[in-house]
């Protein structure tokens, strides 16, 4: 199956899953608003929404398995790095939308439009995994945040809610702006917004000391910093995840996160791999930066979800770290990474969203302690992602595999990272004061007295119990997963593919 | 002239950073951001004088961005000025940080 970009009948061919999805979801707009607002019409427009998830799905699957491929390179991408993070992407809709079916209630909101915005907010990061221009990446970057912006003032009648959206939506836009500029500083260099494009132009006439070219980088990494949330660009994560609903912070702390690297990494690589002596320093200290400073103030956290605020914070870090080896290595230990960190994570706001109470931010580490003996299998499923976000092995299932191929794409990259990695081996230890302090509190203390043991629903059980599932299936039997992984992680490089580069 | 655009496109976009990061005032905010967007707007309309229509089509696309952008923005802020009264930032800290 190839795609002629040139024509717009492939073009048009070529985002074809991305259409089924934004037609589904602006259906289900209007879907959404036929109806008053209550429990059963949001349930309705939610499983609608799943359904749509899984004919967008099917379709990347279905391009995906018929190697779907572009007649030569466009706008557009069509390779097996982009149908692999967009099943990343709608795994974590889907997640979202069956914990908010059930949550959303509970926090007493019953807007069925939040489940259309996740979908448009999908839409967005499968555009930023498929985009080869700049101005693609700007767009998604921009469909992705905006509908995220209302997700997180979805809940009308908190005053945290409203408070954490203006600041994330007012820092959101600020790092747009930067990101804006550098796009056109790097335009302005080379003529062109095209990945490929700037990449060989780079190589063609030697621009890798250009001073315009290296200021646009150091916008950009402002830029994608924010939206990442890498130190020092993290401040409003805490406050905004810890305000949203459980499901939206997953949904934030994962999928936003996977779909901002996703276009880093392809930008990175793609166009600005011959520009490492401009970015590497950067992305380093800030690699660092965010490895050491989340770590760190994670451990005084008490709040879980302002906790798991700081430990995604911190796995930006160690995402950042295969961003640096810039190698396809670490374009497949990203891939493995963000499979292992989404199921993880949406295990544990599984875990969250059940223990969660209406008009608070969410439960906080006395909530857990004792789960063990009231309610052994929430506590068992919550210690599993706790141990895959430490990375242990065996309990802690893929989360140590996933750490093991960043690791293992730091020391073979030709950038010379040894020091990185033993920085994320040293970090990791840390972050075990937190993550097993949670697993304590819930194995080893006595539940206190009064304390609620709610029952788990079914949608919010079903995520659990695939996530944790699959979590320790990947952990037994990582090879699958790692040479999926290294099949889809063909983002070449452009000095590779580039016609000039030899005469370099 | 390009020379001179791009000079004043990053005194705006300057101008622009220093009153998100000095201002309290939400609404003030937002204009300084969108400063910051229609600065990086004329640097993209004079690069495209010497690249190509490209960086016409995308100033294009940043104003409607940006629109879409106001739109969710300033109902943010209504729905906080609902609760709160006030648009000031430092009023506004029910959350640390």
């Amino acid at each position: 199956m190839t795609f002629d970009l040139a024509l717009p009948s492939g073009l048009l061919g070529a985002v074809a899953p991305e259409l089924i999805l934004i037609v589904g979801a602006m259906a289900l707009t209007l879907l959404a608003a036929w109806r008053p607002e209550t429990d059963a019409h949001q349930r309705s427009v939610g499983k609608a929404a799943l359904w749509l998830l899984a004919l967008t799905a099917a379709a990347v699957v279905m391009y995906a398995a018929r190697g779907a491929s572009a007649a030569a390179p466009g706008i557009i991408a069509v390779d097996g790095f982009r149908w692999a993070a967009d099943l990343v992407f709608l795994a974590a809709a889907a997640a979202t939308i069956a914990l908010g079916i059930e949550s959303n209630p509970k926090d007493r909101f019953v807007t069925a439009e939040s489940h259309v915005l996740v979908l448009l907010s999908a839409v967005g990061m499968m555009i930023l995994a498929a985009a080869r221009d700049l101005m693609i990446v700007f767009l998604g970057i921009e469909t992705m945040s905006i509908a995220v912006y209302v997700l997180a003032a979805m809940d009308r009648r908190s005053v945290r809610a409203a408070e954490g959206a203006l600041k994330y939506f007012l820092l959101g836009a600020f790092a747009s702006a930067f990101l804006l500029y550098g796009i056109a500083l790097v335009y302005g260099a080379t003529g062109s917004t095209n990945l490929a494009v700037i990449g060989e132009t780079i190589a063609r006439f030697g621009l890798t000391g250009h001073t315009m070219i290296s200021i646009g980088i150091a916008m950009l990494l402002v830029g994608f910093g924010f939206k990442v949330a890498a130190v020092p660009f993290h401040m409003w994560a805490p406050d905004v995840y810890e305000a949203a609903p459980a499901p939206i912070t997953a949904f934030m702390a994962v999928a936003v996160k996977a779909g901002a690297f996703a276009a880093l990494l392809r930008v990175w690589i793609e166009s600005l791999s011959m520009m490492d002596a401009a970015w590497l320093a950067p992305v380093w200290w800030v690699a660092v930066a965010t490895m050491v400073v989340g770590n760190l103030i994670a451990l005084s956290q008490r709040n879980v979800k302002r906790l798991l605020a700081y430990s995604s914070i911190v796995h930006a870090g160690y995402l950042l770290v295969a961003v640096a080896a810039g190698t396809s290595l670490g374009t497949s230990a990203f891939l493995f990474y963000i499979v292992a960190y989404t199921l993880a994570n949406f295990g544990a706001f599984a875990v969250v969203a059940a223990l969660g109470e209406p008009g608070t931010t969410g439960p906080a580490i006395p909530d857990f302690e004792g789960l063990w003996s009231t309610r052994p299998w929430l506590a068992v499923g919550f210690g599993v992602c706790m141990l895959a976000l430490l990375g242990l092995p065996v309990f802690g299932g893929a989360g140590f595999f996933a750490k093991w191929y960043v690791l293992q794409a730091a020391v073979t990259s030709p950038h010379g990272l040894v020091l990185l990695a033993v920085i994320l081996v040293l970090t990791s230890v840390v972050s075990a004061g937190y993550y097993l302090d949670l697993v304590r509190a819930m194995f080893m203390r006595p539940r206190p007295e009064g304390a609620r043991n709610p029952a788990v629903p079914p949608y919010t059980r079903v995520v659990l119990v695939t996530s944790v599932a699959l979590l320790l299936a990947i952990g037994l039997f990582p090879g699958a997963l790692a040479t999926w992984a290294r099949k889809n992680a063909a983002v070449t490089p452009s000095a590779a593919r580039s016609p000039f580069a030899q005469g370099r | 002239m390009l020379a001179e655009s791009l000079a004043l496109s990053a005194a705006l976009f300057t101008i622009g950073v220093v009153g998100v990061l000095v201002r309290r005032n939400a609404i003030i905010v937002f204009m300084c951001v969108e400063l910051m967007l229609n600065a990086v707007n004329l640097s993209f309309v004079a690069l495209a004088r010497a690249h190509g229509t490209a960086g016409q089509v995308f100033a294009i696309f940043v104003m409607t961005v940006a629109a879409a952008e106001a739109a969710v923005g300033l109902a943010i802020i209504i729905a906080i000025f609902r609760h709160v009264r006030t648009v000031n930032l430092k009023n506004i800290n029910l959350l640390r940080g």
